[in-house]
């Protein structure tokens, strides 16, 4: 567990001790975003997802969402002081695809999970029941769930979703880092990124698809299921 | 009405020919299995489409633009780049390959330097996978400027001619740089082919992709 505790701090030491109601404010001190923890190693997802891909994936790629994030966010709060609203908005896509990216991210690493922290079991209780009624079951829903990651045409992110309006859930897929938020509710997200695979799977990315259910953490995702 | 099969260009040069710039593992499973993959995939949706003409069958027709856009850009815009690159002990490398590109480059954009700067940000701005491309405008007197293109969107517009493009797509680096993607940029350089780029720059559009009717 040592080599991921990268930035160790006794705020989110304490915060990870409550890992679902932190969500939000784990991740931002002080106005700041700050890198989240891994609750497993490098290596834990193996086979599924190698450790090489997850140090770079969580230390490098996700860092630098989160330190752009801040750096977009401090010019946004400048231009704020200036009451320069052109600026403001031309910082939009930025805030968007940064703060994007950490969220995203954020979300993927807790709903991911070893196989001896749960990963791979089958979810249970009122998720369980929506997929078997929406979906006609676990297996089904894998299926499209692959599906739209594969068609997804650039960089990408496919997640289950629930319709804050209906209460169904549904897949969706979103495009680089644009975040899961408005109508609908994220459950379950997977990282169709070519970072997110290629090294260990390179142009095969439908056996990364295939792959990565044995390492999904379904309790994270009936967490987040109301 | 039966649908034009495109094919997999081969290369001008060998997959390590490129090297140091780009790796000849990266080289192979981009030309070998990514462009495979949309030439491959642009004529199931050729397909289609024909069956759907032949139907008079307009929704399906519709329905297949985003396929046709994506797998016959992803096929173009390779076809383009692997053209646009050389060996890096090509003297087609060499920017004075480039004559009157690099005078209006330097008209444009001050010098080659401020050139190169200004693409490269605009590669490193790229959200998303995508392209830069050096583009003329034949609408606007001929002048040259800097796109950036998401996905496989090609530069097909009506009066636009791509010159040279650099594929910001992970695929096209990640073995080599993993996320230090400007490394990558700033070594593209040095396998740019101004030859090309002087080619298609003194060329009307049609010629530019007069290769790819050729592969068809
Ligand atoms: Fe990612
Ligand atoms: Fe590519």
């Amino acid at each position: 567990m040592s080599a991921t505790l990268l930035r160790t701090s006794a705020v989110r030491s304490a915060l990870r001790s409550s890992p679902r109601a932190s969500f939000g404010a784990a991740t931002f001190v002080r106005g700041k975003a700050t890198l989240p923890d891994l609750k497993y190693d490098y290596g834990a997802l193996e086979p599924a997802i190698s450790g090489k891909i997850m140090e770079l994936h969580h230390s490098k790629h996700h860092q630098t969402y989160v330190t752009s994030y801040n750096n977009a966010l401090e010019q946004v709060e400048a231009a704020q002081a200036k009451e320069d609203i052109a600026t403001q908005i031309s910082l939009k896509p930025l805030i968007n695809f940064h703060g994007g990216g950490h969220i995203n991210h954020t979300l993927f690493w807790e709903n991911l999970a070893p196989k001896n922290q749960g990963g791979g079991e089958p979810p249970s209780g009122a998720l369980s029941k929506a997929i078997d009624e929406q979906f006609g079951g676990l297996d089904s829903l894998k299926q499209k769930f692959n599906a739209a990651l594969a068609g997804i045409q650039g960089s990408g992110w496919a997640w289950l979703v629930q319709d804050t309006q209906t209460g169904n859930i549904g897949i969706k897929t979103y495009a680089n880092q644009d975040p899961v938020v408005g109508q609908f509710r994220p459950i379950l997200g997977i990282d169709a990124w070519e970072h997110a695979y290629y090294l260990q799977y390179q142009n095969r990315k439908a056996e990364y698809f295939g792959a990565v259910w044995d390492v999904v953490n379904w309790k994270a995702a009936e967490s987040r299921f109301k | 009405m039966a649908a034009t099969t495109y094919t997999l260009p081969k290369l001008p040069y060998a997959y390590n020919a490129l090297e140091p710039a780009i790796s000849a593992q990266i080289m192979e499973l981009h030309h070998s299995k990514h462009h495979q993959t949309y030439v491959t995939n642009l004529n199931n949706a050729a397909k289609s489409l024909a069956t759907a003409q032949a139907n008079n069958d307009i929704p399906t027709q519709i329905q297949l633009q985003p396929a046709l856009r994506f797998h016959g850009g992803g096929h173009i815009n390779h076809s383009l780049f692997w053209q646009n690159l050389a060996p890096p002990s090509s003297l087609d490398t060499k920017i004075n390959a480039a004559p009157k590109l690099s005078e209006a480059i330097k008209a444009t954009f001050g010098s080659e330097k401020a050139f190169k700067d200004k693409f490269n940000a605009a590669l490193l701005g790229i959200q998303g996978s995508g392209w830069g491309w050096l583009v003329r405008f034949d609408n606007e007197n001929g002048r040259i400027g800097i796109v950036t293109t998401k996905d496989q969107d090609p530069v097909v517009g009506a009066g636009e001619v791509p010159l040279f493009g650099v594929d910001m797509w992970e695929h096209a680096y990640y073995l080599q740089y993993l996320n230090g993607k400007a490394a990558y940029v700033e070594n593209i350089w040095s396998v740019i082919s101004w030859k090309t780029a002087e080619q298609r720059y003194l060329g009307k559009s049609a010629d530019v992709f007069a290769s790819l009717k050729a592969s068809m």
